[in-house]
């Protein structure tokens, strides 16, 4: 260091008053208690990380991704660990969106949680479908749209992959919502031009973005010498995909600066483990953010990451946390 | 399931058994909630460990007097050669206990304990239990070689009736575990079969006890990225009460099951009548 200063590491996080930073996070047009969910698939929903803290605490849960019917997900294997991160193949095992509604919905709601409840279909109409049974649903605060899980059998069923099915699903699911849920896209990062399919979703109603899915990749056993996941491939997640996400929520922020994109919150997912790690997804343009793959890790990171960047965000001086957001673009600039 | 609780355990004592790792841990809050069949889920390294998935272990003793939790761990990777590496005054990121355990056992039975490896450790305690209880208990043990073999002479001190199988012959009779089955459920007239190890084990050893009019309870040592329910990647099809076949999870609806239950020679496929199989075009 030239500067003749040692930086935020110096500052003893408990000397800070971190209580004092207002932690209210832009959500659509609303807003939500603090930034902090959990990220579709990672945390069930809810049952198991509730014995770990208190679902009402975290700004909103979203919930394992939802589908119009029972579908019984991919054979195992399905996981393999990566550095610093892992392949999953699961196949959105899940018990159907009537059970959703009926069982699981009422427990959230009745815990305090807010719900942000995603989202798939294997066509345009399938995903309107699952959208209308939440409509009135106590609990539920938005709909997440998962254009982007890559463990379909088809490539071509990632909707994200292409600015006009991403529009087509996203503005189908936004014309059956009710008006006061916000709409979030769930982008995938293995696109050309993310940017250009933030703006086809937002055009198409989207309220926000959630960024990002898993990287599509591969492992191969080099003892059975077949591929380690039954899917063949699978979504890589985990700290190791942190930089692709920063990257992409800090390109769409700039988007929205530059008016090529309109300005919708984003909700910044990938491989955040800790409070620092998320105030970099806020400082790169994030309005709210999402612990994925760390919660098979530490099943209590949610609440504690919130913890954590509110201490960072008070060592720092931000009064507020929307005073964090896309700073990075403007640094230096007044805002 | 469980009520698990998530601490920093200190490592009391670490040391070799066999092939195997002996770990015992200070617990507090823990022991006491652990039955015979619960595991604990281990972190790998610190916060910045780059390997991220939770290792799972069977308890094989819980003290709650002590507040002390012992774990047999295998060597079978990157992630377990480190957690091998701990000393004594270390700690370890702890979740425990976790998933269902077996039955506990009512009144005085007759059961055989049926360990493949390692997977005599939650067996043991179990059968400490059963004979407590004024039960009786024997055991078939059997491993690759002599050197993979556990408690065998824990095993001892609870019955005389301990059959030794070995893939090699290195120690005991040459085979697998299942070649006295039969006859051993005979001879002890067992009303009840608990086993613990690999999948195709467990897999021969519910067609034998089935066949010999035993219940039999199986305990999974399949592969897991959290232990705690949320990942679903442990799953296995089995049959639910309802005559339905589902891809349930090892950590939460098992590790322990009734053996009968799983649908075995289907584990790694998705069979046509699983609960929504149809969605993903397996008809």
């Amino acid at each position: 260091m030239t500067t003749g200063h040692s930086g935020f590491a110096a500052v003893d996080p408990a000397a800070v008053d971190a209580s004092a930073v207002d932690m209210t996070a832009p959500f659509g047009s609303g807003t939500l208690p603090n930034p902090v969910t959990t990220a579709s698939g990672c945390a069930g929903y809810g049952r198991e990380i509730a014995k770990f803290q208190p679902l009402s605490e975290l700004g909103s849960i979203t919930t394992k991704t939802i589908m119009p019917y029972p579908r019984s997900g991919l054979p195992t294997p399905r996981m393999a660990e990566t550095p610093s991160g892992m392949l999953n193949a699961i196949g959105l095992q899940g018990s159907g969106v009537e059970h959703f509604v009926e069982t699981e919905l009422p427990w959230l709601a009745e815990r305090g949680a807010r719900v942000l409840v995603s989202i798939a279909g294997e066509r345009v109409e399938e995903f309107a479908e699952t959208a209308q049974h939440l409509n009135g649903r106590p609990g539920v605060v938005g709909v997440e749209v998962n254009i982007s899980c890559p463990n379909v059998d088809n490539r071509g069923l990632v909707f994200a992959a292409n600015p006009a099915t991403s529009y087509d699903v996203v503005s189908a699911v936004r014309e059956v919502t009710d008006p006061a849920l916000p709409v979030y896209a769930k982008l995938s990062p293995d696109v050309t031009s993310i940017t250009e399919i933030a703006a086809a979703c937002v055009k198409a109603g989207a309220d926000g973005l959630s960024m990002i899915n898993t990287l599509l990749g591969m492992a191969i056993d080099t003892t059975t010498l077949r591929p380690a996941l039954a899917g063949d491939t699978g979504g890589l997640s985990g700290p190791a995909i942190r930089p692709v996400a920063v990257r992409c929520v800090y390109q769409v922020y700039a988007a929205m600066r530059a008016g090529t994109v309109p300005p919708v919150p984003i909700l910044g997912m990938g491989g955040i483990r800790t409070g620092l790690d998320a105030l970099e997804f806020l400082l790169a343009g994030a309005s709210g953010v999402a612990v994925g793959t760390t919660v098979f890790n530490d099943p209590s990171a949610p609440l504690r990451v919130l913890d954590e960047l509110r201490a960072a965000l008070a060592v720092r001086g931000f009064a507020a946390l929307t005073d964090a957001i896309g700073y990075a673009h403007h640094q230096g600039v007044p805002a | 399931m469980a009520h698990p609780q998530h601490i920093r355990a200190e490592i009391l004592e670490i040391s070799p058994a066999g092939a195997y790792g002996r770990m015992v841990l200070r617990a507090p809050g823990i022991a006491a909630r652990v039955r015979p069949g619960h595991f604990a889920a281990l972190a790998v390294g610190g916060p910045d460990s780059a390997m991220l998935l939770r290792r799972a272990f069977f308890i094989h003793g819980s003290d709650p007097a002590e507040e002390t939790v012992t774990l047999v761990l295998a060597e079978s990777g990157r992630g377990t050669r480190e957690l091998l590496r701990g000393r004594a005054g270390d700690s370890v990121d702890l979740v425990a206990p976790l998933g269902t355990a077996f039955p506990q056992p009512a009144g005085a039975m007759t059961a055989l304990f049926v360990g493949g490896g390692y997977g005599s450790a939650p067996l043991l305690p179990l059968a400490g239990q059963t004979v407590e209880q004024g039960g009786s208990v024997g055991f078939i043990l059997g491993a690759a070689g002599a050197d993979r073999l556990y408690g065998v002479d824990a095993a001892r001190r609870l019955t005389p009736d301990v059959l030794v199988t070995t893939d090699d012959g290195s120690a005991g009779i040459k085979g697998q575990v299942t070649l006295p089955l039969a006859e051993a459920i005979k001879a002890i007239g067992a009303e009840v079969v608990y086993a613990c190890g690999p999948m195709a084990m467990l897999a021969a050893v519910t067609g034998i006890a089935a066949a010999e009019g035993a219940r039999v309870f199986c305990a999974v040592e399949e592969a897991m990225a959290c232990g705690v329910g949320v990942c679903m990647s442990c799953v296995l099809p089995v049959v639910g009460e309802d005559g339905v076949s589902r891809f349930v999870r090892s950590c939460v609806e098992g590790p322990c099951f009734d053996g009968t239950r799983v649908r075995w020679s289907d584990v790694g496929t998705i069979p046509a009548d699983l609960h929504g199989a149809a969605a993903m075009g397996v008809r």
